[in-house]
């Protein structure tokens, strides 16, 4: 979960990710935004997010994602 | 043909009912269309003078189309103003335009009365919904001439004030005539508009629509964010013509779309704004082995696109700029003004344009139309003008055009054209801030904010959010002590790169280490 905060943080350096669930409701994440963590994510966690995977609530917050990572780590 | 209205009711005589735009939410038959724009003509007209703006403030949808359209009648021009962008980019922009007229809808009401445009402010509820008076309406048409301003569409400008490119009925009249024929676009024709209504990709999709009686559906910039909404929309609505910005045609392909759906009715793909890379290009063509693929070239200033390139599959590394549309000159010159030709390939010049391709010149600027639009230096007998791209391209052994990279600081970023001056400046003017520069790392698309001064970076970007679109912040920044300069006191870019790189590398062999400390650690489980 570090790391993932680490890789948002970078992305977006003015967004409190810890307690942020809005990223996509508020459009704080666009979709450059979206491209950029996909790529990080894929090549630090070292898996493939398919395209069902990219839906605003997996991307609403840190958690959220982190979930994601998990659960496409143990496919 | 001297107006593009001639288009609309040339579809509307043919084929009334036909649909000739939809959003998600709502869909105009072409009678519809031309009703509401004669409606808000009629409108529009008792508040403009021929030949002034009209700023239409809303998001992307067919009421913003069908305002576009009513300014037209009214004899004006239109600008589309994305009520996304920020408060002080927008008042720049209506600083340049003065409006007659704002045309917004019930949900940026309040918006838009804010922005203070110093003219009336009308509902396009309301203004649809009026009685259209012929009398009017003709005695403005009458009145036009193809050499009117048709839209006004604002690029970033390197000293921070953005520039309003005005381009006349003619020119986007030349320019679909072409570009319908060129690529088969015709009746049954589905053009999916991914580009924003204040880029001139949009003009594509809804001039080449209303010259052919197709239909645009209008994608909301949302859809990109999410592949399974794009494309089973794209499916769903059986869209069969792509104009999208490279970057947009890329999303998909990163998010993997077609292997969720492929919309199986798209025939066309046509691409510009950046290079498109090679990876990316393969994707889409796996997909769809039959379609046509191209690769348009040009600036908003010579009105869409002045070279195109079939994609044939047998190029090699980059895909050329390809060579002109008829009826355009397009030509290099090198420094000293002299003519690069074919006769001498890979010799780098400035890709300069000729033709009624060129746009009026920048609204209410004389000085920078003068600097970009200058006399014909190879033609000393009569008034030639040609626009100057700053663009420079060679001519390959095949006798193409190839793009070459910039003569100036203007990138392009994920679609958009962004003059790294104008971050630099919006930089320079927060507290905390002494100097600035802006590189563009292409290879990772990171758009780097160099700059010395006590600001930290958060607050910084915190604040350059409220004064330059969302596009334009930088991705990235480096904080030093000096700005590096090279011997003759110019700042030095590649060494600020190289220190970015730098502190990149560290963190990332910090990063790994911590990794293997945490996987030593967990060793044996």
């Amino acid at each position: 979960m570090d790391e993932l905060l680490q890789i948002l943080r970078e992305i977006k350096p003015d967004v409190d990710f810890e307690s942020c669930t809005t990223l996509i409701d508020d459009a704080i994440f666009d979709s450059f935004d979206i491209i950029s963590t996909i790529n990080e994510l894929n090549d630090a966690f070292d898996i493939e997010i398919p395209a069902t995977e990219i839906i605003p609530q997996n991307f609403n917050s840190a958690a959220a994602l982190w979930a994601m990572v998990e659960r496409l780590q143990e496919d | 043909m001297t107006n593009v209205l001639d288009y609309l009711y040339a579809s509307t005589a043919r084929l009334p009912d036909k649909a000739a735009l939809a959003d998600p939410d709502t869909c105009l038959t072409y009678r519809q269309l031309t009703d509401y724009a004669r409606a808000a003509g009629t409108v529009l007209a008792g508040h403009c003078s021929p030949r002034q703006p009209v700023a239409v403030f809303m998001e992307k949808c067919c009421a913003a189309v069908a305002t576009f359209y009513g300014a037209v009648h009214a004899g004006c021009f239109y600008t589309f103003l994305d009520p996304s962008l920020p408060a002080a980019r927008l008042s720049h922009v209506l600083q340049v335009l003065q409006p007659a007229a704002l045309v917004t809808d019930a949900k940026h009401l309040a918006g838009a009365q804010a922005l203070n445009a110093g003219c009336p402010v009308l509902l396009a509820e309301e203004v649809f919904a009026a009685a259209a008076d012929e009398t009017v309406l003709a005695a403005r048409r009458a009145a036009a001439c193809d050499t009117d301003p048709l839209y006004c569409n604002f690029t970033s400008g390197s000293t921070g004030v953005p520039k309003g490119v005005a381009v006349c009925h003619r020119s986007v009249i030349d320019f679909i005539e072409q570009f319908v024929p060129v690529f088969g676009l015709e009746e049954n024709d589905v053009f999916a508009n991914q580009a924003p209504l204040d880029f001139d990709v949009s003009v594509k999709d809804l001039y080449s629509a209303l010259k052919t009686g197709a239909r645009v559906e209008l994608l909301p910039r949302s859809y990109f964010s999410f592949p399974t909404k794009l494309m089973d929309h794209l499916a769903a609505r059986q869209v069969t013509v792509l104009v999208w910005a490279v970057s947009a045609l890329c999303i998909v392909s990163t998010m993997k779309g077609l292997e969720y759906n492929r919309p199986e009715h798209i025939r066309r793909v046509l691409f510009s704004g950046e290079i498109m890379p090679c990876k990316h290009l393969a994707y889409w063509r796996g997909f769809y082995p039959d379609a046509l693929f191209v690769n348009l070239y040009g600036p908003t200033e010579i009105t869409c696109n002045c070279t195109y390139h079939v994609v044939t599959g047998a190029e090699e590394g980059t895909l050329p700029m390809g060579h002109a549309f008829a009826n355009e000159r397009v030509f290099l010159l090198d420094g000293d003004d002299h003519e690069v030709t074919a006769a001498t390939p890979d010799v780098p010049g400035e890709v300069c344009v000729a033709g009624t391709a060129l746009a009026l010149g920048y609204y209410n600027d004389p000085e920078r139309t003068a600097a970009a639009f200058t006399q014909n230096p190879l033609n000393l007998l009569w008034p030639e003008r040609i626009y100057r791209t700053g663009d420079l391209a060679r001519y390959g052994k095949d006798g193409l055009l190839y793009f070459a990279g910039r003569k100036d600081f203007q990138i392009k970023h994920m679609g958009h054209r962004i003059e790294l001056g104008e971050i630099e400046a919006a930089a320079a003017a927060q507290p905390g801030v002494e100097r600035t520069c802006c590189i563009y790392l292409h290879e990772s698309q990171t758009l780097l904010l160099v700059y010395s001064g006590s600001a930290e970076k958060r607050p910084l970007l915190t604040a350059l959010r409220g004064v330059l679109p969302q596009f334009m912040l930088p991705t990235a920044f480096l904080k030093l002590e000096q700005l590096p300069v090279t011997k003759n006191g110019k700042l030095d870019r590649a060494a600020m790169t190289a220190a970015y790189e730098a502190a990149k590398e560290a963190e990332k062999a910090e990063k790994a280490a911590r990794r293997a400390a945490k996987a030593a650690a967990n060793g044996g489980n």
